[in-house]
């Protein structure tokens, strides 16, 4: 089976009256992997949440797609069970529910009534992605997310991409706050997940991430737009000389969002 | 609704009730004093909760039930909460006023372990019962439905732990009331020696969801020197059923009193949990998590007093509220002067599910002592839409997200409650009453 399809359309997003996307434009296929870059406050999260429905945040005008289905018409539940996923970049803590136990229910949440994950295989199953994530197995004990360093969340938002198999995953700056050790660790993650049906969006705003997962394509965000958009030779140019150059190009003086060019 | 405020027994009734159970001399007093009190007292005055019209006296006093021949006869309800092998356990069933089947080891008779009727006990261990009973635990004379406890006590059950016996297994009591008009007056007294050691868990049930009725609860708990006492309760009347229950224990030195209190009553609730921490180094955790639904009013207090030096109390109090249940969580902490080094903690959380419900935190610290470490914390508030986008955000439904986040709200209590069949029956119960 060819991968799927998700498609952004002049996207604009507000949150509490204010517009901070302002006509995104991306097309993510399955087998491919994009980076979008960006300085902080030109809207890269944004997109993110905005695609997987965070509440938030209001879709004033534009269109989203998995496989030609209206994304914007399906619950957040909905977007997961067609294949979306967004690795968090501040996940919430839930008290009392153990990640394993999350775990659980969100499998079966995307598997149908009476064929539930068998509990031996997703032991075993979650016990082999613990161990290639590197993570401790008593976090699977552990109520969710609560008390967990800033690494340990973002390594059990790769365990649960990695146990969830999406058809498109979205990764909100899943490097901050991970040291050299623990970028390594997670990008090794996220490169076993490349195949034909996989698509992801990488959003970073460090090069760094770079070196260890290859994008096919690199976008560039500002002022709540795509502005540049190129190969993996684009991150490069960034990481060797910034991001001033485009804004030169571009004749942008301020690159956050509610500046006009 | 207009409702009496006073009962329609009198003294010679209550005579006649003591002369008909063959009660001790000493208990027939207290309950003639009791009922001349019961006259005089004001009722129970919680601070923010009108109890002015709910339902005290409207009952069934005098009501019997037969011994259980076979388990097999018993509600599926009752039955949940046995789990197998029931013959091998150390249990009670009370069938509404009267003791149905009751079950104690060999091993912890001869250790000289006391499980029984409460009328039994008074007879057969008079003086163990009469130092106890309602002298330094909770007092006739403190509000009206105390003394109305004292003279009406239809049921009740005496344990005694002796010391240095420690009992590994539960100690098991279902009061289930058949009757749906039958009142329980119900009086659970717990003595652990010192250095003793014991897990209690109690579960009320009735079905009266429409006749109305009453249950008047006293529990004394003491924990003599370095006794360890585990006190579990799933307590679930149906809503007919006006509830008052007053829990209350007694704490001496290096002793622990744990109580692990799921209150999932349908009808009004007036709840009281106090912990009198005597002794130095004594120690106790109060949980306790309740859900409230439909019209619902309850007012629940966890009152943790400090007196002995270096003394810990524990309060943890969770609710979710939903239709238009209204509840109130108190929680007190107080340190005497004197309680040097003493630690009062709390914690009350309170989760509404619905626009028509009602829920109060009140934290209150009560310090006469300099050197103390005190913390509270309280919180009122709804379901965190940015946690249930997280969960849904994985595939899991809203209705299956909110489950979970309940669940786990309730979960740091619910996890202490010592048999596993009776936690999973407070699971179901949860399940119930929040969907």
């Amino acid at each position: 089976m060819a991968g799927s399809t998700l498609e952004i359309k002049d996207l604009h997003v507000e949150i509490e009256g204010e517009e901070i996307l302002k006509g995104v434009n991306l097309t993510i296929k399955g087998g491919e992997f994009h980076a979008v870059m960006g300085p902080n406050g030109t809207g890269k999260s944004t997109l993110a949440s905005a695609v997987m429905g965070h509440p938030k945040y209001e879709i004033t005008q534009g269109e989203i797609y998995l496989d030609g289905e209206d994304v914007l018409e399906m619950e957040v539940d909905e977007r997961a069970q067609a294949g979306l996923f967004l690795a968090m970049q501040y996940p919430s803590e839930i008290s009392g529910v153990t990640t394993s136990d999350f775990l659980r229910s969100s499998i079966n949440s995307q598997r149908e009534e009476g064929d539930e994950i068998p509990l031996m295989q997703f032991i075993k199953d979650m016990d082999s992605k613990l161990d290639t994530l590197e993570i401790d197995k008593n976090m699977a004990q552990r109520y969710l997310n609560e008390g967990f360093s800033g690494g340990e969340k973002k390594r059990n938002e790769i365990l649960q991409l990695m146990m969830l198999q999406p058809a498109i995953a979205i990764l909100d700056e899943i490097d901050s706050g991970l040291d050299i050790d623990a970028l390594k660790v997670v990008s090794k993650g996220i490169n076993e997940m490349r195949s034909d049906d996989f698509g992801c969006l990488i959003i970073t705003h460090y090069q760094r991430l770079l070196d260890y997962i290859t994008p096919d394509y690199v976008h560039v965000m500002m002022q709540g737009r795509v502005v540049k958009s190129g190969g993996p030779e684009l991150a490069q140019r960034l990481e060797a000389e910034g991001y001033d150059w485009i804004k030169e190009e571009l004749g942008i003086d301020d690159e956050t969002v509610g500046q006009e060019a | 609704m207009a409702v009496d405020t006073q009962l329609p027994f009198d003294k010679d009734y209550v005579a006649n009730y003591s002369d008909k159970r063959n009660e001790p001399v000493w208990f027939k007093d207290i309950r003639q004093k009791a009922i001349d009190l019961a006259d005089d007292l004001p009722m129970p005055n919680p601070e923010k909760t009108r109890i002015k019209n709910w339902n005290f006296t409207d009952f069934e006093h005098d009501v019997a039930g037969s011994d259980i021949q076979s388990f097999d006869e018993l509600p599926e309800k009752i039955r949940v909460l046995l789990g197998e092998n029931v013959e091998d356990r150390n249990l009670i069933v009370v069938r509404n006023n009267d003791v149905a089947y009751a079950q104690l080891s060999d091993d912890l008779k001869a250790k000289g372990v006391i499980f029984e009727d409460i009328f039994t006990a008074m007879n057969e261990h008079s003086d163990l019962v009469q130092k106890y009973f309602m002298q330094d635990g909770v007092s006739i004379d403190e509000n009206k439905l105390t003394a109305r406890h004292a003279a009406l006590m239809n049921s009740g059950i005496f344990l005694y732990v002796p010391k240095n016996v420690v009992i590994e297994e539960p100690i098991q009591v279902v009061f289930w009331q058949e009757d749906d008009r039958a009142a329980l007056f119900n009086h659970v007294l717990l003595v652990a020696d010192e250095h003793s050691q014991v897990t209690y868990v109690e579960n009320y049930v009735s079905n009266n969801d429409e006749t109305e009725t009453v249950a008047n609860i006293v529990s004394e708990v003491f924990a003599l020197d370095g006794a360890k006492v585990s006190y579990g309760a799933v307590d679930n009347f149906a809503q007919g059923t006006t509830s008052y229950v007053n829990r209350r224990g007694h704490v001496e030195r290096d002793a622990t009193l744990e109580w692990a209190l799921g209150q999932m009553n349908d009808g009004h609730t007036l709840s009281e949990n106090v912990t009198n921490l005597v002794g130095d180094n004594s120690l106790s955790h109060a949980k306790a998590v309740s859900v409230g639904r439909g019209n619902q009013k309850q007012d629940f207090t966890a009152n943790i007093r400090h007196w002995g030096l270096a003394s810990e109390g524990y309060i943890l109090q969770h609710g979710v509220m939903k239709d238009n249940a209204a509840s109130i969580f108190n929680g007190i902490g107080k340190v005497e002067n004197g309680a040097t080094k003493a630690n009062a903690e709390q914690e009350s959380r309170v989760l509404m599910l619905s626009e028509g419900s009602r829920g109060d935190a009140n934290p209150i610290l009560l310090i006469d002592e300099d050197d103390v470490t005190a913390g509270h914390a309280a919180s009122v508030g709804r379901v965190d839409p940015i946690q249930l986008y997280y969960l849904m955000s994985r595939g899991i439904s809203q209705q299956e997200a909110e489950r979970l986040v309940i669940h786990g709200f309730l979960a740091p209590v619910v996890r202490e409650i010592p048999i596993e069949t009776v936690q999973s029956q407070l699971r179901e119960v949860i399940e119930g009453k929040v969907y």
